[in-house]
């Protein structure tokens, strides 16, 4: 199925999210449209899906222009999307789940064995694998995708909008992924796909569009493109996709894990050095965040066991506050949840964690918060960091989430930090802010400071860190040195495949 | 802009019960801010609205939804009362500051509970405050009957407090204010209460924390605040400032524990916080509508025809209503303009034009 977007705008409030953007997808084509957050790829899509509607402008199917005012229109003329976040209800079958919305059977009787065998044939059909009885919520997230892309399948979509459908999925996942991909155009379907990450455009598509600012800034052919063109047409200038770094120059153990158990973590032992960077990958929920947690103080001591030292000082009693004052700064893997006060000023956000003692406030007892010396550390943070707009005033929700966590980062870089602790440094990070923050942390490391670094994109972890740690299934599966290993060694012991 | 919208369709009831809306609105407001007895018994009556609305206003901006304000109020009037029986003999120096303390420990205390529960079990501050209550009232109506009413007054009341623990009533400063009107000097308490209350939440680390913690406790315990404290320092602090109330009632209007005094001050006083959206000087603002209202009650029922002092709560319930509608179309709002940037923005609004929407049905 051909879909055209013709002339299409539409505004938020202030924000001009689609200016008059033009893209044509050919039928049986994998097409990916990339940009930056806030380009303005998803909400194109969600036009186009009836999410929401242009204020002006044409979409087409197959040259006919349609009026595609909800979702269920969109579903009736054959697109369906998967969103980021899965919409899947989690206690009950996927059989269940595929045909929510579209019981078959009568007005009353729901025939769930008529289900199951169009879900065998679609199954089949695409190769997606998936067992039609099984709940939900004890698949992997691979497959609880593969019910998504049955989902849009089994409503006979004929042209399918992906949204950053590869960031929950491990290298071997997102390897599967794209042969069932690779399998739906074969079978006639068209493939849109939403995405950041380069290499998987140049991997998996046709065609890309690339926009920024609203606009469509180009329209190239997958054969006839490299990395480092969309990433200048993406954002508008030369960016170093991998930043260059010297050999590390490791001094004494700054941090020393032992025995570390505390929720899915198991076990765990390694240290972190002065001046290196020690990378965790991983696929996420295997113990990364529990780790991150109990060596940030977040934990309750009583749910931890093994040791944690610091300088050769147990941490066991330390509160986080006070981990936070002899020199461990946490950058957390949630921004929203963890690491920022939406509501708050960004000045009221430059000083979390220092916020109870000079300078932030001062006077007797400390108990005063001091304006002045809060703007002026909020100031130095906007500065360093280049967070914009630079108004301290505003309020922390108004930035992008690549401001947003140039400002936490910052924060933290200004602690001083003896120790780093960094979590999906640049989860949805625009490429251009990834690159700067890339260079910050590698000038954290030159400075002496011991950083460990969690990310679950393996791209970053090995691109960063001086020694890789894999965890699968909360334990150490092996490590690796980053400069040398492959993405498929990795991966396999992301999963467990080898000790 | 709610209480417009509350006024125009109050004239329409009005209207529709067959009275001059211009007559009903014009007995309201003349005799509420009439000289001296209007504006003095506004005062009066806004006097327990600000303490309350400030007590739900803290909590709120800490996240936490104290009902129980009523409870807290009429345990601190009784110990209030207590210790001006209790220690009679004391000079005013020593008895006065003694039994305001009585009034904020007792208050706090009683607001401590629920806290604590909620810190160490996690068991909800809704419920626990509003139960908290019923134990509040029945306790002091237990203690009023059975050990402290004096025998023979057929009133639930206990003995009058000593003399020297009176507080003095604005009409001796201010001439032209008879004495005889109850206004007195915990008025300007209450109107410095609502600028400590300014400076404790803006102005101070121990308020960062609280307004840290009630928006995104998840963020506060990052920065290194204990969670499980701030619930009970943030319940005590709206305690106390619940508890003040005693010191209006006791110090200086009855002079004794008088069962049953309080007109739901503590319920109000969520409607008080929800219309000065948790800001001292909104609370102030909306404490003195109320008392507007409540004071203007009394001529509209005498002087027409039809309507009654009903059309008082009527108005209160119109206000909250269109204050939690207000809330409400502010998130819709930034529902729609929110979801291509910042989905999150939305998550963060709606549970509390949630809250304020459950408050207004209280």
């Amino acid at each position: 199925m051909k879909l055209e977007l013709r002339n299409v705008t539409k505004r938020f409030g202030a924000v001009l999210a689609n200016d008059h953007l033009n893209i044509t997808i050919d039928s049986g084509t994998i097409h990916a449209i990339v940009g930056e957050n806030g380009a303005g790829k998803s909400t194109a899509m969600r036009i186009a899906y009836g999410f929401y509607t242009a204020d002006s402008g044409d979409i087409l199917l197959n040259d006919e222009v349609r009026d595609i005012r909800a979702p269920r229109d969109a579903i009736a003329l054959g697109i369906g999307m998967v969103h980021q976040h899965f919409m899947l209800v989690r206690p009950m079958t996927v059989a269940e789940n595929i045909v929510l919305g579209a019981e078959p059977g009568s007005a009353v009787a729901l025939d769930l064995r008529k289900a199951a065998a169009a879900i065998r044939r679609l199954s089949e059909e695409f190769r997606l694998t998936v067992d039609p009885d099984a709940i939900v919520e004890t698949l992997s997230v691979g497959q609880q995708q593969r019910v998504e892309l049955l989902k849009a399948l089994y409503r006979r979509a004929e042209l399918l909008i992906l949204d950053e459908p590869t960031a929950v999925l491990t290298p071997q996942e997102v390897e599967e992924f794209f042969s069932i991909l690779r399998r739906m155009r074969s079978q006639g379907k068209t493939v849109v796909i939403i995405t950041h990450k380069l290499s998987e455009v140049l991997a998996i598509s046709d065609r890309v569009t690339v926009m920024r600012d609203g606009r469509v800034v180009g329209n190239v052919n997958t054969r006839e493109t490299n990395a480092a063109e969309l990433a200048r047409l993406m954002v508008g200038r030369e960016v170093l996709l991998r930043v260059a770094k010297s050999p590390a120059s490791p001094g004494r153990d700054v941090l020393t894990v032992r025995n570390l158990s505390v929720q899915r973590v198991q076990r765990v032992s390694f240290d972190v050095r002065a001046g290196e960077i020690v990378g965790i990958a991983g696929v996420e929920g295997n113990g990364q965040t529990e780790l991150i947690e109990a060596l940030a103080g977040l934990v309750p001591e009583s749910q931890v066991t093994g040791t944690i030292s610091f300088d050769g000082c147990d941490l066991r009693a330390v509160d986080a506050r006070r981990r936070r004052e002899i020199g461990i700064a946490h950058v957390p893997e949630d921004r929203h949840r963890r690491g920022l006060l939406l509501e708050f000023s960004l000045a009221e956000n430059a000083i979390l964690g220092v916020h109870y003692r000079a300078p932030a406030a001062s006077g007797a007892g400390a108990i005063l918060l001091d304006q002045k010396a809060i703007d002026r550390r909020a100031d130095l943070v906007i500065r360093e960091f280049d967070v914009r707009p630079p108004n301290p005033a505003l309020p922390a929700r108004a930035l992008s989430g690549g401001n947003q966590q140039k400002l936490i980062i910052g924060r933290e870089f200004e602690l001083p930090p003896v120790l780093l602790l960094i979590s999906q440094p640049t989860r949805g990070v625009d490429i251009g802010a990834i690159e700067f923050i890339h260079r910050k942390i590698i000038a954290m490391r030159d400075a002496g400071c011991a950083v460990l670094l969690v990310s679950a994109e393996l791209e970053e972890v090995t691109a960063l860190a001086d020694r890789l740690l894999v965890l699968h299934d909360g334990r150490i599966a092996g490590e690796v040195d980053p400069s040398l290993a492959t993405a498929e060694e990795i991966g396999l012991l992301m999963t467990g495949g080898r000790h | 802009m709610a209480v417009v919208c509350a006024f125009a369709v109050g004239a329409i009831v009005v209207l529709i019960i067959g009275d001059s809306p211009l007559q009903v609105y014009g007995l309201l407001l003349g005799s509420a801010l009439s000289w001296p007895d209007g504006i003095g018994y506004t005062l009066f009556f806004a006097t327990p609205l600000i303490f309350t609305g400030l007590a739900v206003a803290v909590a709120l901006r800490g996240g936490l939804l104290n009902i129980g304000a009523e409870g807290q109020l009429y345990v601190a009037a009784f110990a209030t009362a207590w210790v001006g029986i209790t220690f009679a003999g004391l000079p005013s120096i020593l008895l006065v500051p003694l039994c305001c303390l009585a009034a904020v420990v007792a208050g706090a205390a009683w607001a401590a509970i629920p806290g604590v529960l909620k810190a160490r079990f996690g068991s909800h501050e809704v419920i626990n405050t509003i139960m908290l209550n019923f134990v509040a009232i029945a306790l002091v109506g237990y203690l009023t009957q059975y050990d402290y009413r004096v025998a023979g007054d057929p009133i639930m009341e206990t003995a009058t407090i000593g003399e020297s623990a009176h507080i003095a009533r604005l009409g001796r400063f201010i001439p032209g204010l008879p004495e005889r009107i109850p206004l007195n000097v915990a008025f300007l308490l209450a109107l410095v209460a609502s600028w400590a209350v300014y400076v404790l939440l803006w102005k101070t680390k121990w308020g960062y924390e609280i307004r840290a913690t009630g928006q995104n406790p998840a963020a506060a315990e990052y920065g290194g605040i204990s969670i499980r404290r701030q619930i009970v320092v943030t319940m005590a602090i709206s305690g106390a400032l619940a508890g003040m109330v005693g010191i209006n009632e006791v110090l200086g209007y009855r002079y004794r524990y008088y069962d049953g005094f309080s007109d739901s001050y503590g319920f109000t006083g969520i409607a008080v916080a929800l219309l000065g959206r948790n800001h001292p000087a909104g609370v102030l603002l909306a404490a003195l509508l109320f008392a507007v209202l409540q004071r203007g009650g009394v001529p509209v029922d005498a002087f027409t025809q039809l309507v009654s002092k009903d059309i008082v709560q009527i108005l209160q319930a119109l206000v909250i209503l269109f204050v939690a509608a207000e809330a409400m179309f502010r998130s819709r709002r930034k529902v729609t303009a929110g979801r291509g940037q910042g989905e999150e923005g939305t998550r963060q609004q709606a549970p509390v034009a949630g809250q304020q929407a459950s408050v207004g049905k209280i």
